[in-house]
């Protein structure tokens, strides 16, 4: 893409593209950008994307054993929701001047990661209303200010996975409510579940701020707009009162009220695991990957058939084109 | 390139907690297959108003890019109408000479109507 030109040109281009940032207004495909803001952008909304597209195999996993009709519709809803946010995504980083085929190569062969949080199996059925309700809530909390990420179809395809991810963590919610009001036996499902994803949940906001140097620069660019630890706060904030909704405790002996910070203190995550997880000794990362490999390789003969029936359509067109010639 | 336990990690993205070093990125990297065309696609939301961009898909032809446009974009009355265009058939103008391009409308006042003054007791205009 990049081509080589006089030193002074491209820092005029550079200007260009500092101003825009500075005036918070948007960057856009076939604008100049320095080559960092493009590679940071492409590893991150590749690995999106990637999270989007592996995220479907742990709910997915419940769609044959959801409990009725109605909670199988809406479970394989949610599951096609989040393939569309994979191809929203792809869509995006397309125009930074990747392919989409190669994205998904470099997924299967792990050159490319996903997010950690899909690393950890679904054990209960109420580990689906769970990960609607933390994780799509933690997972609301890093993409609404994406809305406001400085390039523009990245942006855009947030705000369309924005309006639908409201649709995820509410289903979840309310099948929690559901089994909350059930047996005893439920209600235990609920708080286990919730006992298992309340950490990996805070994990999803990545390290504290000082062990985060790259978010500086993608502050800088207007790429992220809030720190790991703001994203985490929030999110502790708004889980508290749901929890005690339903009933159930988080796990954490250190989560209570500050007064003075007008914010609730939480313990610590534990990093070890977390670094576990993301270098790939997660629970389920092999089993992820090797489905998704699967999946890809198994649909292969249906791509190529369809490209054959249109290379057939098209040679059809063609000769009738002659023909009345 | 550092190595998994090296590895700097950040919450990029939705689902948070990615490596964001040792990532490649593939650029300028071509698929070593014959791969589908990418398609533009355009919806409009209801009558009366334009189609409007949404994003892009690949698909083997016209049809399939239609069917797929509607699978991906339209899951909830998103859309009464979808265009797929293949992308190579669009002729944009360039963000470099954007200024140059666009100069012939920028020096001309008179195209609004705020360029007039009216006196203000006169209705209707």
């Amino acid at each position: 893409m990049s081509v080589a030109m006089p030193e002074t040109d491209e820092r005029v281009l550079e200007t260009g593209f500092d101003a825009t940032i500075a005036a918070d207004q948007r960057i856009e495909p076939r604008d100049w950008m320095p080559e960092g803001y493009r590679k940071t952008l492409i590893r991150q909304i590749a690995q999106h994307a990637h999270s989007e597209i592996i995220g479907m195999q742990p709910e997915g996993n419940w769609i044959l054993r959801a409990p009725s009709l109605r909670r199988k519709a809406i479970l394989l809803a949610k599951v096609q929701d989040e393939a569309g946010h994979g191809m929203y995504l792809y869509a995006a980083a397309e125009t930074l001047g990747v392919d989409r085929e190669e994205l998904t190569e470099k997924l299967i062969d792990s050159k490319q990661k996903y997010s950690s949080i899909f690393n950890y199996p679904t054990l209960s059925y109420a580990d689906i209303g769970v990960i609607g309700w933390l994780v799509d809530g933690a997972a609301i909390c890093n993409q609404v200010p994406l809305c406001r990420c400085s390039y523009g179809p990245y942006a855009r395809a947030m705000i369309r996975i924005c309006k639908e991810e409201s649709f995820h963590q509410r289903q979840g919610y309310e099948l929690l409510l559901a089994m909350a009001n059930g047996t005893d036996e439920q209600k235990r499902m609920v708080q286990e579940s919730t006992d298992r994803w309340w950490w990996p949940s805070l994990m999803m906001f990545g390290p504290p701020d000082g062990d985060s140097p790259n978010s500086q620069q993608s502050m800088a660019w207007n790429i992220k707009r809030h720190t790991n630890d703001e994203l985490r706060q929030r999110f502790v904030d708004m889980s508290v009162p749901q929890a005690e909704a339903l009933g159930v405790t988080l796990p954490d002996p250190e989560l209570r009220w500050n007064d003075e910070r007008k914010a609730h203190d939480y313990g610590e995550p534990d990093w070890e695991e977390f670094k576990a997880v993301v270098a790939g000794s997660g629970p389920a990362n092999a089993q992820r990957v090797a489905h998704r490999r699967r999946a890809h390789e198994g649909g292969a003969w249906v791509r190529e058939a369809a490209q054959a029936y249109a290379d057939k359509q098209a040679a059809r067109k063609n000769e009738a084109r002659k023909a009345a010639a | 390139m550092n190595t998994p336990d090296e590895e700097e990690v950040t919450a990029e993205g939705g689902h948070g907690a990615v490596p964001v070093t040792g990532v490649e990125t593939g650029q300028g990297e071509k698929p070593s297959r014959r791969t589908w065309p990418l398609y533009e696609v355009f919806v409009r939301g209801k009558r009366g108003l334009n189609h409007v961009h949404v994003g892009s898909l690949h698909a083997p032809d016209d049809e399939m890019a239609l069917h797929n446009a509607r699978d991906v974009y339209t899951r909830r009355n998103e859309g009464v109408s979808i265009w797929v265009v293949k992308a190579d058939d669009i002729t944009a103008s360039s963000p470099a000479e954007k200024d140059p391009f666009f100069d012939p409308s920028a020096d001309k006042v008179y195209r609004h109507p705020t360029f007039y003054r009216i006196p203000e007791e006169v209705p209707h205009l």
